[in-house]
């Protein structure tokens, strides 16, 4: 008699595992492993409604710290270990794309209808990445400031002209009531760097590389436009304009709110401190218009297919899956950054109308430019870097951009041109 | 001439420990910082690096940074993983390139000199440039383990000790101190009808408690400080060193320098404990063999 009730439990167990069995097992890999804000228990709770959502899939996260990702990815490719899904920062993208990482997300693209340029990588002609938030970066500063020294306070639709803003900077520095009149966050290196830097020089007509081709950075990097930035960059140094290389980190964090600077170069993320410090008080401004047109930076983290996954069909599901509103509204909220969408943003506690960071999104719709879309680009960023840097501290303006455009040449070259079509 | 002689002998007693401590100083202050600093915001810490302050409990001191840095990083898991793959490394590098060490110093076999000639040059060879091969061997391992045959050894405790269990610098300093043991206590041991094995274990390891410990320290610091190679061959949490969990405390733009002094500050202590019970021998060795 105790033999059917075994074997009767043995038949529900096996079928049990055979239906578990049947669901097909997908990796993630997060770049955020140890991040102080609310994203990477988004990501598990996105990850989670994912799975209960439908029977076919199942993701299992991986995290890694930022620091050491892209190079666990790197290995990982090598190796032939890549996940099914991996989260890439929209930059570094075509760098995976055509290193063979990564392969053409493939998704609804009507998904993607009304969203802000950054949140979307794109690489010769081929959508790979997606991202559900974008960081904007402003001139942050206090209206009480401004209207103390008889400044105008520009607007989305006429952003200070370039003699505006020095001009602002040069009656804040007369007053002698601040350190220095502008922070630009010299004190932060890396990335920050070309993201939020490069948008100043773009604004003066040139750029990093030449984009119609991404073959060479001669004539847009070293050309008049870039010496005329890189002269009014030094400038801002040498006159005691902002603080330079040595910037004390902790200034870069608190300058503004201890009343060290008047006006700080900054992004979203930083917004909530000094809506929390001024109140209303707090303004955000756009970008100043050196001649081309305003210009800031735009792209953050995205998820992406990898070359070698076995199940690409399941990777963009759970991407598809993500691409929702209440998403957007809930990364948002969780962590400040910026919705992809108008109709999330109307949602969300920061850049719903009225909200304290409203003015963000529209900096993002209005003057966002996405960093070079080429493979080469994380070889220039560094260039880049150094070259701004280096004129910051007093080299010469047009040896050093020679040089950065000879390095940045001669990767394209070893390189075979990165592959663009 | 006694009262000139004993007032010469103060002095330079007295100058021999004002540059000891000053070099003690400059050695500890780093360590100090990072001990102070740890119990200071990250504000405050920034600040007090500008002056003498950086050295001192002075300011606004609290847990908090532990705290935060046990919510930040599963640090509890870092360290254990540390310390076994560091722990099972040092045991069984002291054991193959001790035996290596004796093949080497105490046998006679054709080839030896050319072999261990081969052996130092490895030496000049930075692991870095062999770790692209060596990940891509590692991919394609077979083992048998629980779940049967697999390939590829990735995302395991093996993959981050098997490749160092031995290494030339370990065997040249068990081959150093080897030598300089008298040849006849070997012999008068072979006449008697020792066994080699009994040799090494009975007669050659007891004798080489400095040497011992010299490699150890060594093979110690250098497994417990590794972070290209795990960070190429670990993807999961779960079996993560403390180095590579040093990343959990920077993002693209901002460092908390508090909870990462905090982190340092926890991460030490394995090393501490390890050299200070090492210590005596370690010293003996420095000051026997002059290898450092």
């Amino acid at each position: 008699m105790k033999t059917l009730p075994i074997l009767a439990g043995l038949v529900i167990s096996t079928s049990l595992a055979g239906a578990a069995s049947a669901q097909t097992d997908l990796s993630l890999w997060y770049h955020g492993a140890g991040s102080a804000n609310a994203e990477e228990a988004l990501v598990n709770e996105l990850v989670e409604e994912f799975n209960a959502s439908q029977s076919d899939y199942v993701i299992s996260i991986e995290t890694f710290p930022q620091l050491a990702y892209n190079d666990a990815v790197g290995a990982a490719a090598l190796a032939g270990e890549l996940p099914d899904i991996l989260d890439v920062d929209g930059p570094v993208m075509p760098n995976w794309a055509w290193a063979g990482y990564m392969q053409p997300l493939g998704i609804d693209e009507s998904l993607l209808e009304g969203f802000l340029p950054g949140p979307i990588g794109s690489w010769n002609g081929e959508i790979y990445s997606v991202g559900l938030w974008d960081a904007a970066k402003a001139m942050t500063t206090r209206k009480s400031t401004l209207e103390k020294y008889g400044i105008r306070i520009p607007t989305l639709d006429t952003p200070w002209t370039g003699d505006e803003f020095n001009a602002a900077l040069q009656t804040i520095a007369a007053s002698g009531d601040f350190d220095y009149p502008l922070d630009l966050g010299m004190a932060w290196k890396g990335e920050w760097y070309p993201y939020a830097f490069s948008p100043l020089l773009q604004s003066f007509g040139g750029d990093i590389v030449d984009r119609t081709t991404y073959q060479t950075a001669e004539g847009v990097l070293n050309g008049d436009e870039a010496i005329a930035f890189g002269e009014w960059w030094q400038g801002l140094f040498e006159k005691g304009y902002a603080p330079g290389t040595s910037q004390d980190a902790a200034d870069r964090e608190t300058g503004l709110i201890e009343g060290k600077y008047a006006i700080s170069w900054n992004g979203n993320w930083a917004a909530p401190a000094v809506v929390e410090a001024f109140g209303e008080d707090a303004i955000f401004l756009p970008a100043p218009d050196f001649g081309n047109r305003p210009v800031i930076g735009a792209a953050s983290w995205q998820f992406g297919v990898s070359a070698t996954s076995e199940n690409p069909d399941g990777a963009r599901a759970f991407i598809e899956f993500a691409m929702q509103d209440r998403w957007f509204t809930a990364f948002s909220d969780g962590t400040g950054l910026i919705p992809p969408t108008r109709s999330a943003a109307a949602d969300t506690k920061f850049y719903a109308e009225g909200a304290p960071l409203e003015a963000f999104y529209g900096l993002s719709e209005g003057q966002a430019l996405v960093r070079p879309v080429t493979p080469g680009y994380i070889v220039q960023a560094k260039v880049f870097e150094k070259a701004l840097a280096d004129i910051a501290d007093g080299a010469d303006v047009a040896d050093t951009l020679d040089a950065a455009v000879d390095e940045i040449n001669e990767d394209i070259e070893n390189n075979r041109g990165y592959g663009h079509n | 001439m006694a009262t000139v002689t004993s007032d010469n002998r103060g002095l330079r007693l007295w100058t021999r420990y004002a540059v000891l401590i000053l070099v003690a100083v400059i050695f500890v202050f780093p360590l100090l910082f990072m001990v102070m600093s740890s119990f200071k915001p990250s504000t405050q810490l920034l600040l007090d690096s500008k002056s003498l302050r950086a050295f001192l409990p002075v300011g606004d001191l609290s847990l908090q940074n532990y705290t935060d840095a046990f919510i930040r990083a599963p640090i509890g898991v870092f360290v254990f993983n540390s310390v076994l793959v560091t722990g099972v490394t040092v045991v069984l590098c002291l054991f193959v390139c001790s035996l290596a060490a004796f093949a080497f110093v105490f046998i006679d076999w054709s080839g030896k000199a050319v072999i261990f000639s081969v052996l130092l040059a490895t030496l000049i060879i930075p692991y870095e440039t062999i770790f692209i091969p060596l990940l891509l061997m590692a991919s394609q391992l077979p083992w048998i383990g629980a779940d049967g045959f697999e390939l590829g050894w990735l995302n395991t405790y093996r993959v981050q000790i098997v490749p160092f269990i031995a290494d030339a610098l370990s065997i040249f300093l068990f081959v150093q101190f080897f030598k300089d043991l008298p040849k006849e206590l070997i012999e008068a041991c072979r006449v008697e009808g020792a066994s080699w094995w009994t040799i090494y274990r009975k007669v050659v390891m007891p004798l080489s408690g400095p040497v011992i410990a010299t490699a150890a320290i060594l093979k110690f610091l250098f497994m417990y400080n590794q972070f290209l190679w795990p960070l190429m061959v670990v993807q999961e949490e779960s079996i993560r060193p403390v180095m590579v969990g040093l990343g959990y405390f920077t993002d693209q733009l901002n460092v908390p320098w508090g909870e990462v002094m905090a982190y340092l500050t926890i991460i030490t202590v394995p090393v501490l404990a390890f050299y200070l019970a090492l210590q005596r021998v370690f010293i003996a060795s420095v000051a026997s063999t002059g290898v450092k």
